[in-house]
């Protein structure tokens, strides 16, 4: 019985000795932080008179300078000391400490994820009656996509250096871009080399975070399996009018569809570029490219005529034109709170060349490794609109199509199927962006890209970018 | 003989033809007009943003590219204030002449002292500028500093005017400290006014004037504030009472309305920058409408 009471007892006492001691020890804090304000406030007070007393100094002994200089002269003194104080006046103060300039380079990561309801019957995934790119990998579930570490930073007064990496989410580190520029060429020329996403039409420099849906556009997919890449160099030049006009062209080995690297040099782009504003509200911009691509032994894919996966190589050419037109609205030209973009794409593609139907008779396939002459003459386009209907809410819709246009398998014609089919897609989206730099869609697609098939495609994706502010092009 | 007169004659007005107005692209209203009071007829101005815009938030078109290119001498504010557009511009334009670091490249923050310069650097904290608050055209005496500057400026790039750019400035910075003094007498019953404002935009007007900012409706700078935390500023104006809430020309007006509203105050929408209400075609007119906004505030 004891026990307790004495505990109580001692607790009694100990407590106010403990709450007092708590208390006092937040009125130091208090102080301490009041006397930190005051130190804070007086430092920058006197900082600034620092500042006023030295510009004082200056303008007092520029003026002695020019008084002394007044005996020689009085015209002549007057005008020196006008340029005396004018000039005495400004006080450049050193470059801000700003963020770009702290991070030497600058850098930023884009982490991007989405979770994905797909049919899971279809297998090898492909473009009906276009050669395309043979990895379209699609899965459902949750997967996180490529992460993109940006690194970019003057090089010297001279050039500028630019990296992407794309960090794949089963390992290894692809390279997307790494090339340098010039920036003190002048005259509106540039210079860039290395490997870059080429600058024809409108969609092909932007990587996938900047795209306004979860999934690339049909067109991009058919004619270049994502995006056209270049390992080589590029020459552009601005035209010094209020029209915006913009030339270039780029020469190297392609690096992806539908070239290949293989063939060494002799694949080239070039590209125009136009663009302006109409009234405050509107601007707009239209372009027209040539891409000249070489293949050898391009690898795609499609079902032959016994419905087995046969892979296919080409060796030849491929001529593509690419049209793209861009309007934007804005009211009073403040996109903060509303503005609708309008973007629409259209490519032609030549292919000549031979084309091998590797041997799949071991799988039940008809192909027995036959290398016929094969050409193709097609196209294809989409259309999309995106509407910021409030701040941070946006909806979208993109329509695809694909023109199979003629297509000839020579003496393959006898293993792998013609058809007459337009593959088509509907895509819808919301999305929603807390900040300038994080982002979260919904979307939903019936696509129709493969003859015989409509399939319904759900996607909730997310795309935060850290780092350095990048600037968002056009 | 003639033919040959004539060609002289054409050489000899060449010189005089390539010294034919400089251009001068400005990214904000205010650095515009400034560089007309300072340039006169010898420079070419282009205002590549309009009071209506958020100049944080302006996308990089064509047309900017297109006078970006042909520009001698940029004018903007710095501080980040257009990270977002500038960079994109001066790249993409191929005019190795207003490239950072250049003569043609002018930042006017480098000439001002910059307030609020954030103690921690983090996204969490909003869009903050790590070298201060950017928005110093608020404070009439920042004009004449960046005006100076930009006077030596013009005239080491347009050696040739450098004489008129003097002079313009001489005279313009004597009207304006006149006017200066005039507002500041006119703002003498300002002193000390409590006032609330949307976004960080007017620091530099509220230091200058001694009026007492006693809330800011973004939680942090550059986020939207929610309903709930509206209702907590409203609660705080209940003990700290001010007499209106302010806010730039381009500012949605729902949130200082929303406020305005409860707490019974007015919402003012102040020019901010030159055009952002009637009689704001220079930057005397920016400040005398400023002043006249807040003088009836004040009554």
């Amino acid at each position: 019985m004891l026990r307790p009471t004495l505990m109580a007892a001692a607790l009694a006492v100990a407590m106010p000795a403990l709450s007092a001691n708590a208390r006092a020890d937040a009125e130091l804090d208090a102080l301490r932080a009041e006397l930190k304000q005051m130190k804070d406030s007086y430092e920058t007070r006197i900082q600034a008179l620092e500042t006023r007393l030295h510009a004082a100094e200056i303008q007092a002994n520029q003026a002695v300078h020019t008084a002394d200089k007044a005996v020689q002269g009085a015209d002549q003194a007057e005008s020196q000391a006008k340029s005396a104080s004018a000039q005495a006046a400004p006080l450049e103060s050193p470059a801000p400490a700003s963020l770009l300039s702290q991070f030497n380079p600058e850098i930023s990561l884009i982490l991007q994820g989405q979770y994905a309801n797909l049919d899971g019957d279809i297998e090898n995934r492909n473009i009906t009656g276009f050669l395309s790119p043979s990895d379209f990998e699609a899965s459902s579930g949750f997967s996180i996509a490529e992460t993109e570490l940006v690194l970019s930073a003057s090089v010297d007064p001279y050039f500028r250096g630019y990296l992407n990496a794309a960090i794949d989410p089963d390992g290894g580190v692809g390279v997307e871009e790494a090339w340098f520029e010039t920036t003190s060429l002048g005259e509106g020329f540039k210079i860039k080399a290395g490997r870059f996403l080429s600058a024809l039409g409108y969609q092909n420099t932007q990587h996938p975070h900047a795209w306004d849906f979860a999934t690339n556009n049909l067109m991009y997919d058919a004619a270049f399996g994502g995006a056209y890449t270049q390992n080589g160099a590029q020459v552009k030049w601005v035209a010094p009018t209020d029209l915006f006009m913009e030339f270039g062209a780029e020469f190297g080995n392609g690096d992806s569809f539908p070239s290949t690297t293989s063939t060494g040099l002799g694949d080239y782009t070039l590209f125009s570029h136009f663009g302006g504003d109409v009234g405050v509200s509107n601007s707009w911009t239209a372009g027209l490219s040539y891409l000249y691509g070489k293949a050898q032994d391009r690898e795609s894919g499609m079902a032959d005529l016994n419905d087995v996966w046969a892979d296919t190589y080409f060796n030849g050419n491929s001529k593509n034109w690419i049209a793209n037109f861009v309007w934007k609205w804005a009211p009073q030209g403040n996109p903060t709170e509303r503005y609708f973009k309008f973007v629409a794409e259209y490519f032609w593609r030549d292919e000549q060349g031979n084309l091998l139907c590797a041997d799949n008779t071991a799988e039940g396939g008809v192909c027995n490794g036959t290398d016929s002459a094969y050409t193709s003459r097609q196209s294809g386009g989409y259309l999309q609109g995106v509407y910021q209907f409030m701040p941070h809410w946006r909806v979208g819709y993109r329509y695809d199509r694909l023109n199979d246009g003629n297509y000839n398998f020579g003496a393959n014609d006898a293993y792998l199927p013609v058809y007459d089919y337009a593959p088509t897609a509907n895509t819808v989206m919301v999305d929603y962006s807390p900040s300038e730099f994080s982002r979260l869609r919904l979307q939903y697609t019936q696509n129709k890209s493969m003859i015989d098939i409509s399939e319904n495609q759900f996607f909730v994706q997310y795309i935060m970018s850290l780092g350095a502010h990048g600037a968002q092009k056009y | 003989m003639k033919s040959i007169r004539l060609v002289l004659t054409l050489l000899a007005t060449l010189p005089a033809l390539a010294h034919a107005a400089i251009s001068v692209f400005a990214c904000e209203p205010e650095w515009g007009a400034l560089a007309r009071e300072i340039g006169g007829d010898a420079v070419k101005v282009y205002t590549a943003t309009t009071a209506m815009q958020d100049p944080h938030r302006i996308e990089a078109r064509p047309s900017l590219i297109a006078q970006m290119r042909r520009a001698n001498l940029v004018l903007c504010t710095g501080a980040e204030l257009e990270v977002g557009w500038l960079p994109l511009l001066q790249r993409e334009s191929g005019n190795a002449d207003v490239q950072p670091g250049r003569p043609g490249y002018f930042e006017a923050v480098r000439y001002v002292t910059l307030l609020e310069k954030p103690a921690r650097v983090d996204r969490s904290q909003g869009d903050v500028h790590a070298a201060g608050n950017p928005h110093i055209q608020t404070d009439p005496r920042n004009i004449a500093r960046v005006g100076a500057a930009l006077a030596q400026r013009l005239a080491e790039i347009d050696p040739a005017n450098a004489a008129l750019y003097q002079a313009r400035w001489k005279d313009f910075s004597a009207r304006w400290d006149a006017a200066v003094t005039r507002w500041q007498a006119q703002a003498a019953p300002l002193k000390g006014m409590p006032v609330v404002v949307q976004h960080k935009s007017f620091t530099y007007l509220i230091n200058w004037l001694g009026l007492r900012e006693v809330a800011t409706l973004e939680p942090k700078p550059g986020i939207e504030p929610s309903v709930g935390y509206l209702a907590e500023v409203a609660a705080h104006l209940k003990t700290t009472p001010a007499k209106a809430v302010l806010r730039a020309t381009y500012q949605n007006p729902r949130a200082s309305e929303w406020l305005a509203d409860r707490v019974d105050i007015p919402a003012v929408v102040l020019p901010f920058t030159v055009g952002g209400a009637p009689g704001t075609d220079d930057l005397f007119g920016l400040f005398d409408v400023t002043l006249a906004d807040l003088l009836k505030i004040a009554r």
